[in-house]
């Protein structure tokens, strides 16, 4: 199933200032976002931030309270959904389950009154793409979760939407089928150039399959970006929060470095230097996140590398947890807290024992310093 | 050893289900059989009453009414009771619940109490007649009630909620999802309630239908206080024989026909509809 001769696969998806409220509750507030043509686009976010309410507006079936959508610069708000033209894959299959295989992928064109030939050779090609070939005469009954899923995937591809929307499409299936799924979805979308707008809570999902993802909290927009630019420079504690893991010191900025650094005192006196995801001046409360893996053992090769001018700090291991590919230990840090560290379980590694001492070392560049209110 | 346990198993079923065969042997499969017996013997056994159904035209009428009048009251049950069961299902839920109660209500009343009312509403110069006439629409009063009309309308009005409630339960299970991806997917609103809806609520109308024919068939009260002479039932016809005539044995013969017909025609609505086919899980 080729993208139509002539026209460019996907179509740009432009958000504008979108709003749903309901009642005194704000669902979504004010999210404004472009998604460029072909592009894989995920909305991430914990339940209850409005990404599904998000992509509802889109397809249709929630009216937005102000703001407009547009597909290829065509508003949409006055379109039933019917009338959009989008795929959409529904979290649970919505696969109609009295009908066959055949018939489910075949309903758009139905509905669309397509020549019986035509149906034929596109509900043909769209099972292929889905490697459902031969499954044509089951019933949804007699096939499985991830079965029912592609099944329902392309039925929202056989007519040539240049939009699919996805609501938590992998939700139901179990890990290692998930896995796959996201891969497949991904190349079948790089082949067909649609463009995709996806929805989930997870934010591995996120990062592996999309090229750029929207992070979504209380129905605002908390950062754009690629998924390199999310984990490596979160834009505010939530993201560097949701997206992965990082440690937290609180502390407040003492003074100013070069290249745009800042010198932080924890509150338990450990200085560090770190860069600021905002504007940040002496004296002001800040939160430093950083991620496990980015703190190395001083004396090991890693450590070297990081060259003068690292951030250091001694403590006690207290609690080593192993994950198979990698360890994770607790460190104490006396009156700082804890921070944890992951440590991969290469060849020869040397496992720590709790109790023992170390000293740890990471570059400023991973230490991103956020505001902090209060106090 | 996993026999033995499957056999306990079986045995434990067997005493849950104990209470519910025995009263169904004592006061349903012992009288039937009972009945049956009545139906061919006299003082000797004969097939005298059933020649006698079948020779005078009179019974075969009766029975062909009593099917025609309930085929009518199924139809109208199903064209008023399907689009309020729609209603119902799709409704918000604080709407549903008060429509719910409404479509039970009837049921604490008592069934004569009903008809005696209808019969007030539908009588010449009953309230209908009264408000028909002036608006203007005709100068004579409509017959409404003592005629097939009355009973069509007496009978669908009692068995509209078992049609509503058998209806409403099957399409209370749709996935109202289906219906939303129907749309996505391109479908008109009449396009997504024709080829998902309705064939997703086909059991809810077999069931229906089935329950109210199947009940019109026995009905007694109705046609016996709202329609006219020409309105006899078969359940009318058989009590009449147990009352008046005190022909008990002709009265068997006449409910083993009707028990057998149904039975007809039940098996010939499952060829049709393939009951178990809907029936067994949609999912």
């Amino acid at each position: 199933m080729a993208p139509p001769e002539g026209v460019g696969g996907g179509a740009e998806v432009r958000l504008h200032e979108l709003t749903k409220t309901f009642g005194s509750v704000v669902a979504v507030r004010e999210v404004s976002v472009t998604v460029a043509p072909g592009s894989f686009f995920t909305l991430l976010g914990p339940s209850g931030s409005g990404k599904t309410t998000t992509l509802m507006m889109v397809a249709g079936f929630t009216y937005p309270s102000s703001g407009e959508v547009f597909v290829d610069g065509k508003p949409m708000a006055a379109l039933p959904p019917q009338k959009r033209d989008l795929g959409m894959v529904f979290q649970s299959y919505a696969v109609f389950p009295h009908l066959t295989v055949f018939d489910n992928v075949a309903f758009p064109l139905q509905v669309r009154k397509a020549p019986r030939l035509d149906t034929l050779r596109r509900v043909g090609e769209a099972l292929e793409l889905v490697r459902l070939t031969g499954y044509e005469r089951r019933l949804p009954r007699q096939l499985s979760g991830g079965e029912q899923q592609r099944v329902a995937l392309a039925r929202a591809l056989v007519f040539q939407p240049r939009v699919l929307l996805m609501d938590e499409p992998l939700g139901a299936l179990d890990k290692k089928l998930r896995a796959h799924m996201q891969l497949e979805l991904k190349h079948i979308q790089q082949r067909l150039h649609v463009t995709v707008l996806y929805v989930t809570h997870d934010q591995e999902e996120a990062l592996t399959m999309s090229d750029r993802v929207a992070v979504m909290q209380g129905g605002r927009i908390e950062q754009v970006g690629i998924p390199a630019e999310l984990y490596d420079a979160p834009a505010s504690r939530f993201v560097a929060d949701f997206i992965g893991e990082s440690n937290f010191l609180d502390g407040v900025v003492v003074s100013a470095e070069r290249d745009g650094r800042w010198r932080c005192r924890a509150a338990g006196g450990l200085e560090f230097s770190g860069v600021g995801a905002v504007a940040l001046h002496a004296g002001q409360q800040i939160t430093a996140a950083v991620r496990p893996e980015k703190l190395v053992q001083a004396g090991d090769d890693g450590a070297a590398a990081l060259g003068p001018g690292s951030n250091t700090c001694k403590g006690v291991v207290e609690e080593a947890i192993y994950v198979g590919d990698v360890t994770r230990y607790r460190v104490g840090l006396g009156a700082d807290g804890a921070i944890t560290i992951k440590v991969p379980n290469r060849f020869a590694a040397r496992p720590l024992a709790t109790g023992a001492a170390v000293a740890l070392a990471w570059s400023p560049d991973d230490t991103r310093l956020f505001s902090r209110a209060g106090a | 050893m996993k026999a033995s346990a499957e056999r306990r198993e079986r045995l434990r079923y067997l005493l849950v289900l104990f209470p519910a065969l025995l009263v169904l042997a004592v006061l349903f499969a012992y009288p039937l059989l009972g009945i049956v017996n009545r139906s061919v013997y006299k003082a000797g056994y004969t097939l005298d009453f059933y020649r006698q159904i079948f020779r005078v035209p009179v019974y075969l009428q009766v029975l062909w009414a009593t099917f025609r009048v309930s085929a009518l009251v199924t139809l109208l049950c199903l064209a008023l009771g399907y689009p309020l069961a729609y209603v119902l299902a799709t409704c918000r839920p604080r709407t549903a619940r008060l429509l719910t109660i409404i479509v039970i209500l009837p049921f604490f009343t008592s069934i004569i109490v009903r008809t005696y009312a209808w019969m007030v509403l539908l009588g010449r110069n009953g309230i209908v007649n009264q408000y028909v006439m002036a608006l203007g629409l005709t100068d004579t009063p409509l017959p409404l009630l003592y005629n097939q009309a009355g009973v069509v309308i007496g009978m669908s009005y009692v068995l509209l909620p078992y049609m509503v409630l058998t209806v409403y339960s099957v399409m209370r299970g749709i996935d109202p999802g289906l219906v939303r991806a129907a749309h996505s997917l391109g479908a008109s609103r009449l396009q997504a309630f024709r080829r998902i809806f309705l064939p997703l609520s086909l059991p809810g109308i077999a069931g229906g239908t089935l329950l109210v024919f199947i009940l019109s068939l026995g009905f007694f009260i109705t046609p016996a206080l709202m329609g006219g002479p020409g309105d006899i039932m078969i359940a009318m016809l058989i009590e009449r024989e147990v009352e008046i005539t005190l022909n008990w044995s002709f009265a068997s013969a006449l409910a083993v026909v009707l028990l057998a017909l149904t039975l007809v025609g039940f098996a010939g609505y499952n060829r049709i509809v393939r009951l178990e086919r809907i029936f067994e899980g949609r999912g």
